[in-house]
């Protein structure tokens, strides 16, 4: 399997890996926000918590999570260890006057950092939602869901917290405003017709998805 | 001089240039006055003055790679105020003339920087991590015997085109210079297309571009993400659509390919 290994440890099966892996994080996104959706229903949350409790419980779900942890544990990895190779292919006598800026844009050329933002919110967001419905005794609505929604409404009394998640989300937004179209160039999926569509359809997926979250933690603490 | 105008001012510059004894040694910005600076001057012959002053003051002059002078050698490396052939586009440092800059100007003139390019003195670069990585992609095999025909093997023009757009590549390492990852991606997507395209270099297309990569990453490039500085700072104007082309040739190289190592 050496021919393998050897693939997907090069600088180029590296930059799949990210490319396999962001893309498929990016469909987990859809869906995460598709659900989430239901917490702006007015029901005080019986539909979010049915939900939650099918995406806590469910058999194909639980399963597809395990992939889901595999696809950010491979994402987070190689992103943090290429950008490490790549400081060290830089150098360490950097250049006196480097005027980057005029060749390149700055989230492009942040995206690990973009990333370790991203990573610093999962952690805070696994512990606020997932730890909590997973690991403790959650008090349940009038239907027997755990009442997920009583999390949230709690999470975003917090002001704190409200502002990490829109931060977040702006770290998320530059993070795809590059990664989304850069995953179909590593991948070679490059056509002189179809680039630009995927350009813009990575543009619009970007905006449409952030702004959605964000609109969440902005919703629960001056709405509700 | 035919060809000059009468009517340019000379200049009179400051240049802040890197000094570096050899390969060991810690360099440093040295700071240096050039007067009577012609703007029709290239700015490697604006170099020359400076050294001829220094050589005339009984110092050493400054070491600086270049040999063609008229842009197709890619020799003439500098990082000149912070961008790499200087703040034109699509040109060589030997063709970037000095009436792009002003009288008082100071301009900082440094090497290409990369762990594979290590500094052999002052401006001057070692770019064998190049040479290693042509040399890793081999050999083209081609008929011996008579004198083959004219245009024998049709190639459709636009296929011809992009080949020939990936073999303008002079392999200055201006990708390198300019990438935040000190990746050589663009080069070796313009080396690996150039001959992926055309049908002369399909008998060893699978072996070429696994090899190439590897050389690539044990000569200690980074890998690519994708920023386009490269492009935007290439000489030529090699396209990044060559990148996408070598991550398509090398995957299905690695898929398909006899080598098990």
């Amino acid at each position: 399997m050496s021919w393998i290994s050897k693939t997907f440890s090069s600088s180029i099966g590296r930059k799949i890996i990210m490319a396999i892996t962001g893309l498929f994080l990016c469909s987990f996104l859809v869906v995460h926000l598709v659900g989430n959706l239901q917490l702006f229903k007015a029901d005080n949350g019986v539909a979010f918590n049915a939900y939650s409790e099918f995406m806590g419980h469910n058999p194909i779900i639980r399963t597809l999570e395990i992939v889901l942890v595999l696809g950010f544990g491979f994402h987070i990895y190689e992103g943090l260890s290429l950008a490490i190779k790549n400081r060290a292919a830089r150098g360490a006598q950097g250049y006196v006057s480097n005027h980057i800026e005029q060749n390149s844009s700055w989230h492009s050329r942040s995206m690990a950092m973009l990333g370790s933002i991203v990573l610093f919110f999962l952690i805070v967001h696994l512990y606020n939602f997932f730890g909590s419905l997973r690991f403790t005794d959650v008090p349940r609505d009038a239907n027997g869901n755990e009442d997920a929604y009583a999390l949230v409404l709690d999470a975003f009394r917090n002001p704190l917290y409200v502002a990490l998640y829109v931060v977040a989300q702006f770290a998320l937004l530059y993070h795809l405003l590059h990664g989304f179209s850069s995953a179909f160039q590593t991948l070679g999926l490059v056509h002189r017709k179809y680039t630009p569509a995927v350009k813009f359809i990575g543009y619009g997926f970007s905006i449409v998805v952030c702004a959605a979250f964000a609109a969440m933690p902005i919703y629960f603490y001056f709405f509700k | 001089m035919a060809g000059s105008n009468p009517n340019a001012k000379p200049m009179n510059l400051t240049l802040k240039v890197w000094r570096q004894k050899n390969r060991i040694t810690k360099g440093g910005i040295v700071d240096y006055q050039v007067k009577d600076i012609s703007p029709d001057m290239s700015f490697l012959e604006m170099l020359d003055v400076l050294n001829e002053d220094l050589l005339r003051q009984g110092q050493e002059p400054v070491a600086f790679d270049h040999d063609c002078r008229e842009g197709i050698c890619g020799s003439c490396n500098l990082f000149i105020n912070g961008r790499a052939h200087g703040p034109e586009q699509g040109t060589t440092t030997c063709q970037l003339h000095m009436r792009k800059f002003s009288d008082g100007d100071t301009i900082t003139i440094e090497p290409w920087r990369a762990t594979a390019f290590p500094v052999n003195k002052d401006l001057s670069v070692d770019r064998s991590a190049f040479d290693r990585i042509i040399q890793a992609g081999g050999y083209v095999s081609i008929n011996t015997g008579g004198t083959p025909d004219a245009n024998e093997i049709p190639i459709p023009k636009d296929i011809s085109d992009r080949a020939f757009e990936a073999a303008t590549c002079i392999g200055c390492g201006a990708c390198v210079a300019s990438c935040k990852n000190a990746s050589a991606m663009l080069f070796v997507s313009a080396k690996v297309s150039q001959l992926a395209l055309l049908p002369q270099g399909h008998v060893e297309r699978k072996t070429r571009v696994e090899n190439m990569v590897a050389q690539m990453d044990l000569e200690g490039f980074g890998a690519c993400t994708n920023i386009g500085s490269c492009a935007a700072e290439c000489p030529v104007g090699i396209s990044l659509e060559n990148i996408a082309i070598l991550n398509q040739e090398f995957l299905a190289a690695k898929a398909t390919s006899n080598n098990l190592a």
